[in-house]
């Protein structure tokens, strides 16, 4: 649920004992794969990143490990930060087609009364 | 040198649906796995090749293709709509009386599942500290609602009569008998949408004479990941399109087997010089079946596969909001998850 009293934890940074700034595992708090694997996907798709990945700590944990290694020794919230960012201009470019798309559809016609099954009635067979 | 590309570009755009199983399965367009290929984050790149089109929009379901968009997000979407779009339903139920046949938690939880008509928009989560958990709900986030009703003889039935719709008064007990009770000023802020169940003929329970009903049910804002009943869509799912190539020209009895193969509509016999000569039109419509397989003849002969960034989403609301409100709303949600971290290392960084 949203914001639950204030000493609830967001984001953790965890690092082993001698490793640099670059291999970080982030700890993000009432997590799953929604934004686990939207996020990993962005942060791959960065060439400063060695290697991105998730996991789910437990089924009755609603946590994920992130883990995040840098190329380089880079401070590994930067690829975090960035891919964070892009993923929300993604969305808006999304939103912004989406709704674009949907005002032009419901100006060719108005939605129809009867609902209609559009994948089955494509196909008479079914 | 060219058929090494096409193939490169096949295993990057295309699931392959082999005989013994499905190929390039995975996303694999990441820098550094391909030579020759700038595979960095470009968004101008993104913009230019994203769309998407709205095939079917009516009040309770819609159809689109979203195209040019890693299954990544794609599937964050299909989550987020299934779990994570808030709306508003049954959660407390206060029973003063229940004579019915149908136990408290049973009623109760059949109460719970009836989807609410209300903007869960306009309304807040209710608190759910241990402190707040006796508090009485106020009209940001709570809408009550009150269903009373009890069974009677008809007094003018039959006498001879023995089926139970003329014998009894309100013997069949239907969501259109649950009746909004506004709290504060709900009743001049809801003035215009009526507060109550989506669909009026959901049978909640059966009674018989003497049987009743008096019960106040309190209805909150929820996510569908900590129960189903606040799920807004009665199903949200993407498919790929689906891709026929045919490698080598078809005629005459093979190609009609050839047709038989595929859903309808999906391949159409040409005539060519007074033979029949198979063509694919539409694939889209294939069900992707791979009924091709059982003919030794025809196996090679198309290759059927899936473009792996295009994606057809069927999105069918429970009637709460719009299909298209709620995809709107769902990317929203993803948007808001990205801020909260980035606002989370923004104050990090602060300290």
């Amino acid at each position: 649920m949203a914001a639950q009293g204030e000493k609830k934890p967001v984001l953790e940074m965890v690092q082993a004992d001698g490793a640099d700034e670059g291999c970080v595992t982030f700890v993000l708090h009432d997590e799953d794969h929604t934004l686990g694997n939207s996020l990993r996907y962005m942060i791959m798709k960065n060439a400063d990143v060695d290697f991105c990945g998730y996991t789910i700590t437990h089924p009755s944990e609603s946590k994920i490990n992130f883990r995040i290694q840098t190329r380089g020794g880079a401070p590994a919230t930067e690829p975090l930060r960035r891919g964070l960012n892009e993923l929300s201009d993604v969305c808006q470019h999304v939103l912004n087609t989406f709704q674009l798309s949907v005002t032009s559809a419901l100006l060719m016609g108005p939605r129809l009364g009867p609902p209609q099954r559009s994948c089955l009635a494509a196909d008479p067979m079914l | 040198m060219a058929a090494t590309t096409t193939n490169v570009d096949e295993i990057r755009n295309r699931v392959i649906l082999g005989e013994f199983g499905v190929k390039n399965v995975h996303t694999t367009d990441f820098p550094g796995n391909y030579p020759g290929y700038d595979d960095t984050w470009n968004m101008q790149k993104f913009q230019k090749n994203f769309r998407i089109d709205v095939v079917h929009v009516d009040e309770s379901s819609m159809e689109f293709d979203m195209v040019g968009i890693d299954a990544a997000i794609a599937n964050a979407f299909r989550r987020i709509l299934l779990a994570e779009v808030p709306t508003m339903a049954i959660e407390k139920v206060f029973i003063y009386n229940n004579t019915s046949i149908v136990q408290d938690e049973v009623l109760s939880h059949r109460l719970g599942l009836i989807p609410i008509k209300a903007d869960p928009r306009l309304f807040e989560y209710r608190n759910t500290g241990e402190e707040s958990a006796e508090e009485e709900g106020s009209e940001i986030d709570t809408i009550q609602l009150q269903l009373k009703i009890k069974c009677s003889r008809n007094p003018r039935a039959s006498k001879d009569s023995s089926d139970p719709r003329e014998l009894y008064l309100n013997h069949m007990v239907y969501s259109r008998d649950i009746k909004w009770v506004p709290i504060g000023n709900q009743a001049d802020v809801f003035a215009d949408s009526v507060i109550g169940p989506v669909h009026d003929d959901i049978l909640i329970a059966q009674l018989r004479p003497g049987q009743e009903l008096d019960i106040i049910m309190h209805c909150v804002k929820g996510l569908g990941k900590d129960h189903a009943k606040f799920s807004p869509v009665a199903t949200a799912s993407y498919r790929l399109l689906p891709e026929i190539t045919l490698m080598e020209p078809v005629e005459g009895e093979k190609a009609e087997r050839l047709k038989s193969c595929f859903s309808r509509g999906v391949i159409d016999l040409e005539d060519v010089n007074g033979k029949k000569v198979a063509k694919v039109v539409n694939s889209r419509l294939d069900t992707c079946s791979r009924e091709i397989l059982r003919h030794d003849d025809l196996k090679n002969v198309a290759k059927i596969g899936r473009v792996r960034d295009h994606f057809i989403f069927t999105v069918e609301s429970s009637g709460i909001l719009q299909p298209d409100v709620l995809v709107t709303e769902a990317i929203k949600v993803l948007m808001a998850k990205c801020q909260r971290f980035i606002n989370e290392l923004d104050s990090t960084d602060m300290e």
